[in-house]
């Protein structure tokens, strides 16, 4: 009976005419069907270009990101300035792709830290309930009553804003939605039956929590971590152009809109703003499609 | 059978002292109903309200009832998943229903079991059939990771059930082979007791049949004892010993299968026997329908005195005062009925 390494037989794939030569990943299901969403793949595409320039900024870019040629201030794009420069003379596109590096960072760190906040919370109020659950969420519901961009404003100007204070700025007031959703993820897991067997079996809860429960909720969760980068992006621009994000000469897509928000800028340089915009846009959007392309994919009913 | 199983069996011996394996009294398992900004207790749902049964080693105990009876709540409290709220659940003389988790996850997890309705819902979508099947002995450090290989062909091949395909997930299963998985898990723990939650209503037919041979076919090999949960009369039949019929959290008679059906006591138990359909053959008298009026009471206002006289055709006066007792009128054949 214990022979390792078995052969599927006709005779199996009579019995079960589903079975192939190899078994159905929840992986590749995941990925055929993320596949079959021409947006979400587009999305993945530009994302995945947008990123690759990013980490590799300085073998890409033809200048420094500081380099500057006041002769060639304002020029429009040509061959030696591909996107042409700022009121400086520095070269767009350099600054472009630097400032991916900040502004992806930016999302991708506060994420994180948001998930790893709002993941725990969520998870001990949903797994444990009773008196945990209703301290913690009126705690959340404390957090999502302050406004938070005013307190990012406030902060910003008290501490100084470098990469580092921005992402915990940021993952500090964006995990109450994910702790929500989590929360609502395990108040229905718990109660699943294959949960239940695994405490008759007597598995412990931490186990139960990290090996059962979470894994199942992953889905929605990547859905919104992956929404959630999109708009922490958009929250970083938007602190920049204010001029309250990371400061010059450091370059950031949001720092790049607020230098090129200047009437003579507007008028004899209008690619300026255009171009930092577009990248803001064409990033969130990409977010924002890929999202909804894990939200087709993960969801579990289209597995059964 | 591997050496544990014998271990185990020999240890029972010395634990023979009564013949019961599990012996359940007065179990009360009530939901709080919380209402208000402070969630005060404002009243309960009584699910289980008072359950006395005895179960003996080997024997398979069927439990019927109308839906939202608390049968399935009565399975989940005798297996601890719910906290009782009061009573005792004596298995292998020892009273089981106060003690913590841990000393029920050293002790008395191994030994009882359960079986769950839904078998699209009581297998991990995102576990293998291996790591389902080795989590309870991973749990329990049982064997070593090779002997663990052989207990979970092993398993497999005792549910009968293709040990090539121990690298796939749930989602690529029928729902009988999924329920044959579920067998298997819980039977990698060698249990005593498996407590079966409806394990066939979510089934077709033809798969019911081979789910339940499958169950009385390792009873008698493992020498397990069940305790059957269902809503259909005529599976219950099939597989028990002894039956119990519960309405609204009690348990309204017990007896023999043979007693039961036969000669159903209790007037609720009269009613759901007349609602089992059966073929009619040609010239036969058509049966007397029972039928019962109106809906099953909430469980969080449950009627004074006897809890049924509210849709009884027998009803009297005194049952909506007296509650009635649990008393034997034959022999081994326990009704709770003023009328006996």
């Amino acid at each position: 009976m214990s022979q390792s390494n078995v052969e599927i037989t006709q005779e199996d794939l009579q019995l079960n005419p589903n079975l192939k030569d190899k078994p159905d990943t929840l992986t590749r299901i995941f990925f055929q069907k993320f596949m079959m969403n021409k947006l979400a793949v587009i999305g993945a595409v530009v994302l995945f270009i947008i990123i690759l320039s990013a980490v590799f900024a300085p073998i890409i870019s033809p200048y420094s990101f500081e380099q500057m040629n006041l002769i060639d201030k304002l020029k429009p794009p040509s061959s030696d300035y591909w996107l042409g420069t700022d009121r400086y003379g520095r070269d767009i596109f350099t600054r472009l792709l630097f400032g991916g590096q900040v502004s992806l960072l930016v999302g991708f760190g506060s994420v994180l830290g948001a998930l790893i906040i709002g993941v725990s919370v969520g998870a001990l109020a949903g797994y444990y309930g009773g008196i945990i659950d209703a301290i913690l969420m009126r705690f959340v519901d404390i957090v999502i009553s302050i406004p938070s961009f005013f307190l990012l404003i406030t902060i910003v100007t008290i501490f100084d804003p470098s990469v580092g204070n921005l992402i915990l700025i940021f993952a500090l007031t964006s995990w109450t939605s994910t702790a929500r959703l989590v929360r609502g993820e395990f108040l229905t897991l718990r109660s699943r039956e294959f949960v239940l067997a695994s405490k008759t079996i007597g598995t412990k809860s931490y186990k139960i929590i990290f090996s059962h429960i979470l894994p199942n909720a992953m889905g929605p969760i990547i859905v919104s971590a992956t929404l959630l980068v999109g708009s922490v992006i958009l929250a970083e621009a938007a602190l920049s152009y204010f001029g309250l994000g990371i400061s010059p000469p450091t370059a950031t897509w949001g720092n790049m809109l607020q230098d090129a928000q200047n009437y003579t800028v507007m008028k004899t340089a209008p690619w300026y703003p255009f171009f930092p915009g577009l990248l803001i846009l064409l990033t969130v959007l990409s977010f924002n499609f890929i999202g909804d392309g894990l939200r087709d994919a993960l969801d579990p009913k289209a597995i059964e | 059978m591997n050496g544990t199983t014998i271990e185990k069996k020999s240890l029972l011996k010395d634990n023979r002292d009564s013949d019961y394996i599990l012996e359940v009294n007065d179990l009360k398992k009530h939901f709080p109903i919380k209402a208000g900004f402070l969630q005060k207790t404002v009243g309960s749902i009584k699910a289980v309200d008072g359950l006395s049964f005895k179960v003996k080693k080997g024997e398979t105990i069927g439990l019927v009832g109308e839906s939202g009876c608390g049968k399935s709540t009565a399975g989940r409290t005798l297996i601890r998943l719910y906290e009782p709220t009061s009573g005792e659940i004596i298995f292998k003389g020892r009273n089981i229903s106060n003690i913590g988790e841990g000393e029920l996850r050293r002790s008395v997890r191994k030994d009882i079991q359960m079986v769950f309705q839904d078998p699209y819902a009581s297998l991990n979508p995102r576990k293998t059939l291996k790591s389902i099947l080795s989590e309870p002995m991973i749990t329990h450090n049982l064997y070593g990771s090779k002997e663990r290989q052989e207990k979970i062909q092993d398993l497999l091949d005792k549910v009968g059930f293709n040990p090539l395909f121990i690298n796939r997930y749930p989602h690529e299963f029928s729902g009988g082979q999924r329920q044959r998985i579920g067998i298997a898990r819980a039977l990698a723990l060698n249990p005593d007791m498996i407590i079966a939650d409806e394990p066939v209503s979510a089934l077709d037919v033809s798969i019911q049949a081979q789910i339940i041979n499958l169950m009385e076919d390792l009873q008698e090999e493992l020498d397990l004892t069940y305790v059957f949960i269902s809503h259909d009369l005529s599976v219950v039949r099939h597989i028990s010993d002894r039956v119990g019929v519960m309405y609204l959290g009690k348990i309204m008679e017990f007896a023999s299968k043979k007693d039961l059906y036969e000669e159903p006591l209790h007037p609720y138990t009269q009613a759901l026997m007349s609602a089992v359909p059966v073929p009619k053959r040609k010239g036969a008298q058509a049966r007397e329908r029972i039928i019962l009026k109106g809906d099953l009471p909430s469980p969080a206002n449950p009627p004074q005195g006897c809890v049924f006289h509210t849709r009884c055709p027998a009803a009297t006066p005194m049952c909506s005062e007296q509650i009635p007792s649990f008393k034997e009128v034959k022999k081994d054949h326990f009704v709770a009925c003023h009328l006996y």
